[in-house]
């Protein structure tokens, strides 16, 4: 991997980070249209939750993930705090994959 | 200052300490993809996406061309235009402090923020979720780079559960009815909205998933607002 690969992925990215901002500053948002960009990040944000957790390369990533994702969803529906929520999540598709489940 | 709390500030760990793990495997990839060290902590600190720097350093690695590793990875960093939209207003009104905002919108950061209600601590969670995983990821990546093969594969240590979970736990202050009594009548059913959005905005990416290039589905799950609020 050279520079320039590098550096062309850099300007970009930043490009998409840096462009919401200059444009919400240019075209003042009605309340309505900000609404609008709440949802969609919450689509956006429930969407990679659904294919990070499924899928891995367009195909099914195994029984532990979405198992341990699960567990995580259950427990943070039940509110128990972030940080166990996130904990039980990990350690259930370690402990799944030590016992085989792939 | 008064809007960072003990509790943020440990969920926010938590997350940073996971990131700067999956940032170990990142480096230990990258060098065993032929990069110095050097090199792909300078990657890391000027791209700063995770998903994306992975997707363009396999590629490579697996002897694709640089160009479409590149444009590959463009496409899952593009989400990032509408992030922008909607967390502008937590970036400060100075430039600079603009600009430096600008670089720390990822995936959990903007997550972080939208957990909250608050406008001050919106801004403070996602600072502080910003900096801190820029932080963790970086010295995870370097860590990776000296001595990866040390630590298991972040999918040994369950890591791949993780994010997603910790997504959902972030999303549901959104998607969940007020508990309280006297919760203003909008709220019940704004959470209404989020959650029929949430829905068809995911089943919408699993079902292009397989059809569309990397990046384009998330995106598209955009569509999800029109369809959810007719």
């Amino acid at each position: 991997m050279t520079l320039l690969p590098i550096l062309v992925l850099a300007l970009g990215t930043y490009g998409f980070r840096v462009a919401g901002p200059l444009l919400s500053e240019r075209l003042k948002l009605s309340a309505r249209v900000q609404e609008r960009m709440a949802l969609a990040t919450i689509a956006m944000l429930a969407a990679l939750v659904a294919t990070s957790t499924l899928l891995v390369q367009g195909g099914f990533a195994g029984w532990a993930r979405p198992a341990g994702v699960l567990v995580g969803a259950v427990l943070a529906c039940l509110r128990l705090p972030f940080i166990g929520v996130v904990i039980a999540a990990a350690a259930s598709a370690a402990g799944l994959r030590l016992l085989g489940v792939p | 200052m008064e809007n960072v709390d003990r509790v943020l500030v440990r969920d926010v760990g938590a997350v940073a300490l996971a990131s700067g793990v999956v940032g170990v495997s990142f480096g230990a990839l990258a060098v065993a993809a032929g990069m110095s060290v050097w090199m792909a902590l300078f990657m890391s600190v000027v791209v700063f996406a995770g998903g994306a720097q992975f997707v363009v350093v396999g590629m490579v690695a697996a002897g694709g061309s640089p160009v479409a590793a590149v444009l590959a990875g463009l496409l899952l960093n593009a989400r990032h235009l509408p992030f922008g939209l909607a967390v502008a207003d937590l970036l400060g009104k100075r430039w600079p402090t603009r600009l430096l905002g600008a670089h720390l919108m990822v995936d959990e950061s903007v997550a972080f923020a939208l957990s909250q209600r608050e406008p001050g601590r919106r801004r403070a969670a996602y600072w502080l979720c910003g900096g801190m995983l820029f932080v963790g990821w970086n010295t995870g990546v370097v860590l990776g780079g000296w001595a990866g093969r040390v630590v298991g594969s972040s999918e040994s240590l369950g890591l791949d559960a993780a994010f997603p979970a910790c997504m959902v736990a972030l999303l549901l202050p959104s998607l969940l009815p007020p508990r309280e009594q006297d919760a203003e009548a909008g709220a019940r059913e704004r959470a209404a909205k989020a959650r029929k959005v949430a829905l068809v905005g995911a089943l919408i990416a699993l079902v292009l998933t397989p059809w569309l290039p990397m990046g384009l589905p998330v995106i598209l799950s955009i569509l999800a607002v029109g369809v959810a609020l007719r």
